[in-house]
């Protein structure tokens, strides 16, 4: 059940800064994603972003910072196992999923629906 | 005629004699609804994109005006009008339907004066005696052009505006009865220094005062020759400055004749609206359809139009300049004789 708590508490804070970044950096949308996702990344790099998924759940997963957390953990355990390259082939290994569904969703949803303005 | 440094005016006195508008959904939600000639309840017109839409409804406007008026096509001699998609093709292609020569014309949101001054001048220098004059805009189009793929759903601050979907035309005689045209100030281009998109109305409010100021200093009036001054579309946050601004200049002008387009358009309470309408069509449709029957009802005998414009493009936002700013005024009277 605390879990729940920390997770609401965490995931709340990430999307506080996100807020921050857009109404009072008066960065654009597509700024403000990609800061977060560097945020992640970052984290990801000290490893901070795991213990933080253990203690908050679904509070550091589901927020797009987890996005670049789940591009530098890609990268490193592919480095670990091929050398330098692996950071190159291994960036989209983990989120590859994420990203051709996005891809492939969208396209399908394109073709069934019309925006509505 | 020239008078003082940047006002025109007109002693024929061109008449309108008829105008004609149409919107989209959310201005027929909206408490001037019973106002406006053609009520579209789909933004898409059942056309197969936004910007052909908007170009439908310029033509519909056209369309009915002229049937208003009891003419045919080949009897208007000039077709002046603008939008703000790219290479103004809203207006280009309703020209092209038209098959009337025409003028395309780029004043962002103060199109809609801008075209009407301009035709006046036409008719008064007896340079064409039928004449339209008229602006449009389309939500979808406009946001889609300027900001996000609406799609994208990015948030807005609520400084911004919403922009109209609607067009709006007059058609200019040299004969007939109905409102005539005046005079009309011509502005200058004001930039401030602002640069944010999401605020347009403060942006064009100085310009809206520096244009009023000319217009009442150029022909020597007061307010109080006009039952109503309306500016074009600088909403709640931007009307605001504007009203503070005149006052400064000791011009101040009473809040009940002293209003917005982009405020009357929409309810407060409408979602999404913000601080109110803006867009070519919002000056037009709120002039020509609810000022002038107000006009026709003899509710209003002089009003004093002001279509405030924002000159941005969305490259010149992105490259972090600011906006410059332009407003056009026309003097539009209906006396009881006519």
């Amino acid at each position: 059940m605390e879990m729940y708590f920390w997770a609401f508490v965490v995931g709340g804070l990430i999307c506080v800064i996100g807020q921050i970044l857009m109404d009072v950096g008066k960065y654009t949308p597509a700024h403000t994603i990609s800061i977060l996702v560097v945020m992640g990344a970052v984290l990801s790099g000290l490893e901070l972003y795991e213990p933080l998924i253990d203690f908050a759940g679904a509070g550091a997963t589901v927020p797009i910072t987890s996005f670049g957390n789940a591009l530098v953990k890609g990268a490193l355990s592919e480095a670990e196992r091929t050398g330098l390259v692996g950071i190159l082939t291994g960036i989209f290994e983990v989120t590859s999923a994420g990203i051709s569904s996005a891809i492939i969703f969208a396209f399908i949803a394109s073709l069934l629906f019309k925006p509505k303005g | 005629m020239l008078q003082g440094h940047q006002t025109w005016i007109f002693p024929s006195r061109p008449t309108i004699i008829a105008t004609a508008t149409v919107v989209g959904p959310h201005e027929a939600e909206g408490p001037l609804a019973e106002d406006f000639d053609l009520v579209h309840g789909d933004l898409w017109l059942g056309q197969d994109s936004y910007e052909k839409a908007e170009k439908k409804m310029l033509e519909e406007a056209c369309e009915v005006a002229i049937r208003k008026a009891g003419l045919q096509k080949q009897d208007i001699q000039f077709f002046l009008a603008g939008d703000l998609l790219s290479q103004i093709i809203s207006s280009s292609f309703a020209a092209r339907t038209m098959a009337v020569p025409f003028l395309g014309l780029y004043g962002a949101c103060s199109t809609a004066m801008e075209s009407l001054a301009l035709g006046a001048l036409i008719v008064d220098s007896n340079s064409g005696n039928n004449v339209i004059c008229g602006a449009v805009s389309h939500n979808a189009a406009a946001e889609k052009q300027y900001r996000y793929p609406t799609e994208y759903g990015s948030q807005k601050p609520p400084t911004a505006q919403w922009t109209v979907t609607g067009a709006g035309v007059a058609l200019l005689s040299s004969g007939g009865s109905g409102p005539r045209v005046t005079s009309a100030t011509i502005g200058r281009v004001v930039d401030m220094g602002l640069s944010d998109p999401f605020n347009m109305g403060g942006a064009m409010a100085p310009a809206a005062a520096d244009t009023i100021t000319a217009h009442f200093r150029d022909l020597g009036l007061t307010h109080r020759e006009y039952d109503l001054i309306a500016t074009g579309d600088l909403g709640r946050v931007g009307h605001k400055i504007a009203a503070d601004l005149l006052q400064k200049h000791d011009l101040e002008i009473p809040a009940d004749k002293f209003t917005d387009c982009g405020i009357l358009i929409y309810r407060e309470d409408q979602p999404a609206v913000l601080a109110g309408g803006s867009g070519c069509g919002c000056a037009a449709t709120v002039t020509y359809g609810h000022i002038f029957n107000r006009m026709k009802k003899r509710e209003l005998k002089r009003v004093l139009i002001v279509a405030t414009g924002a000159l941005l493009s969305p490259l010149s936002y992105q490259q972090k300049e600011s906006i410059p700013c332009i407003a056009h005024a026309v003097s539009i009277e209906f006396s009881q004789k006519e």
